[in-house]
């Protein structure tokens, strides 16, 4: 994939299992953002292929995508902003908007369902967002640095939302992250990318047993793993 | 609310209140005539003596202003999203429209009437003149505007061309549109009368043009009066139709 005569990716070769929930992680700019591109369809690659179940990827609409920034539009409510992506694929106004309706009861954020975006912290507006992805219903979920510009402590509370909840929201995810942390606590697999054009510089399998909880952070075995992350990334290991 | 609208229209108001009366009192204590100046008591009172009169013209030359302005607010938009959709458009029709606008429209007025006739036409066409381009500006500027990560978002889901469109494009573009929305209503009142000026047989400015040759100077005082009137009127319900139609668009401009 090259962009403006960027070679970006350069022979990335990945299969991610139905069923995994994958972190992408790297350094910045290595080309995790323009791989989601292209396995959500928005960027055709210049060499190779990209598949879903077989069938090479041409279109958009496959798969739910969430882009880096929340990008709620200030025109409409809270429930309208979860129902866009139904409304966009043609679902009437009125299901798509019971539709967004019951996903924020379900996860409890009914309360916000009336008010601006505006009105929102950032870390509401992120759990917003990803709703309005994960509404889709579409089977895999792209997920591109979702909690990159929030605070740490707020970021702390969305990965542990995000923990419970990612097995409700589609079967397959793939997350885009800089936080080893974040990338540890949440996946089955680790794929580290290698700066620009990226390559797979480590694909690791993260063993930790489900269900996870943050305390699993202190344990030996997710140390171990973390070294082996930094390690990959070239930050040396403590 | 009703607090800060008040406080906010009284010093306007009380800048008015002054300036009447300084005029009034200078127009007094000089003795200046009133074919001169007119003081604003005598123009009060040539409002009232003549206001059927003033009322019976002045529907005409609204009437030509509003509907001017609404076929300049269709056909601003129309073209501002033909330029933004097509590159060969806005290569090859955005150069004349600007053009267009350096073209005097007080000078084309005489042109439009002989070809157009005495009725209300010609003056509804200048009007259109004097207002689309702001609209065509600010139409084109606020679908540039659009954040591309929105409609990649959009694409992303799935979406049409016509559904990113309404959905994320104009919706986005609506605060640029009715900035020139703003600008272009207080033109539409000028055009109108420039309208009547070159030939009409009704209206304000028609009116005008006969109280100057009669002398009847405090009545023109009172027509350029009720032009004001009317124009700020018409700017004061552009602002309203904003605060419903595109409410969260005046949340960073509480100006209005």
């Amino acid at each position: 994939m090259t962009k403006g005569n960027i070679r970006i990716l350069d022979g990335v070769d990945l299969v991610v299992e139905p069923g995994t929930f994958l972190a992408l992680i790297g350094p910045s700019g290595a080309g995790k953002s323009t791989l989601l591109g292209l396995l959500a369809g928005l960027e055709a690659p210049d060499e190779g292929v990209v598949e879903k179940d077989g069938v090479p990827i041409t279109n958009t609409g496959h798969v739910a995508y969430m882009p880096q920034t929340d990008l709620l539009l200030p025109w409409r409510s809270v429930v309208a902003n979860v129902s866009l992506g139904l409304e966009a694929t043609g679902t009437s106004r009125r299901a798509a908007r019971r539709q967004a309706l019951a996903a924020l009861e379900r996860f409890g954020l009914e309360e916000f369902a009336l008010v601006p975006p505006a009105a929102l912290s950032g870390g509401m507006r992120s759990r917003v967002a990803l709703l309005r992805t994960a509404l889709l219903g579409r089977d895999t979920l792209l997920l591109d640095e979702p909690f990159g510009a929030l605070d740490a402590l707020t970021r702390r509370h969305l990965q542990g939302w995000l923990l419970g909840i990612a097995g409700e929201l589609a079967a397959t995810i793939v997350l885009v992250t800089h936080d080893v942390d974040e990338a540890l606590l949440l996946a089955d697999r680790v794929v580290v990318l290698t700066r620009r054009p990226a390559r797979v510089a480590l694909d690791l399998p993260v063993d930790l047993g489900r269900p996870r909880a943050m305390e699993m952070e202190t344990t030996r075995e997710f140390a171990r793993l973390k070294g082996r992350l930094l390690e990959a990334l070239g930050v040396s290991a403590p | 609310m009703k607090r800060t609208l008040l406080s906010r229209a009284l010093p306007a108001a009380l800048l008015a209140v002054l300036v009447l009366a300084a005029w009034e009192s200078l127009v007094w204590l000089f003795g200046v005539p009133e074919f001169l100046l007119p003081g604003p008591s005598a123009i009060a009172g040539a409002f009232w003596e003549s206001r059927e009169l003033l009322l019976r013209h002045a529907g005409p030359t609204a009437g030509e202003a509003v509907l001017g302005f609404f076929v300049a607010v269709v056909m601003g938009a129309l073209s501002g999203i033909l330029i933004n959709r097509s590159a060969l458009a806005e290569r090859s029709l955005y150069p004349w429209l600007v053009v267009s606008q350096t073209l005097p429209t007080v000078a084309i007025a005489p042109i439009l009437v002989t070809w157009l006739g005495y009725g209300p036409l010609p003056k509804v066409l200048v009007v259109t003149l004097f207002c689309f381009f702001p609209i065509t500006v600010a139409t084109v500027d606020g679908l540039r505007a659009t954040d591309p990560d929105l409609v990649r978002l959009m694409r992303s889901f799935g979406a049409s061309r016509w559904r990113i469109f309404s959905m994320v494009e104009a919706p986005g573009a609506l605060p640029f549109l009715f900035g020139g929305v703003r600008l272009a209503v207080t033109y539409c009142v000028i055009g109108a009368v420039v309208g009547e000026w070159v030939g009409s047989s009704e209206g304000l400015g028609f009116l005008m043009i006969q109280d100057k040759a009669q002398f009847e100077i405090p009545r023109l005082f009172a027509e350029i009066s009720l032009l004001s009137i009317m124009g700020v009127s018409l700017f004061l319900l552009v602002a309203l139709l904003q605060r419903i139609i595109a409410p969260w668009t005046l949340k960073r401009n509480p100006s209005l």
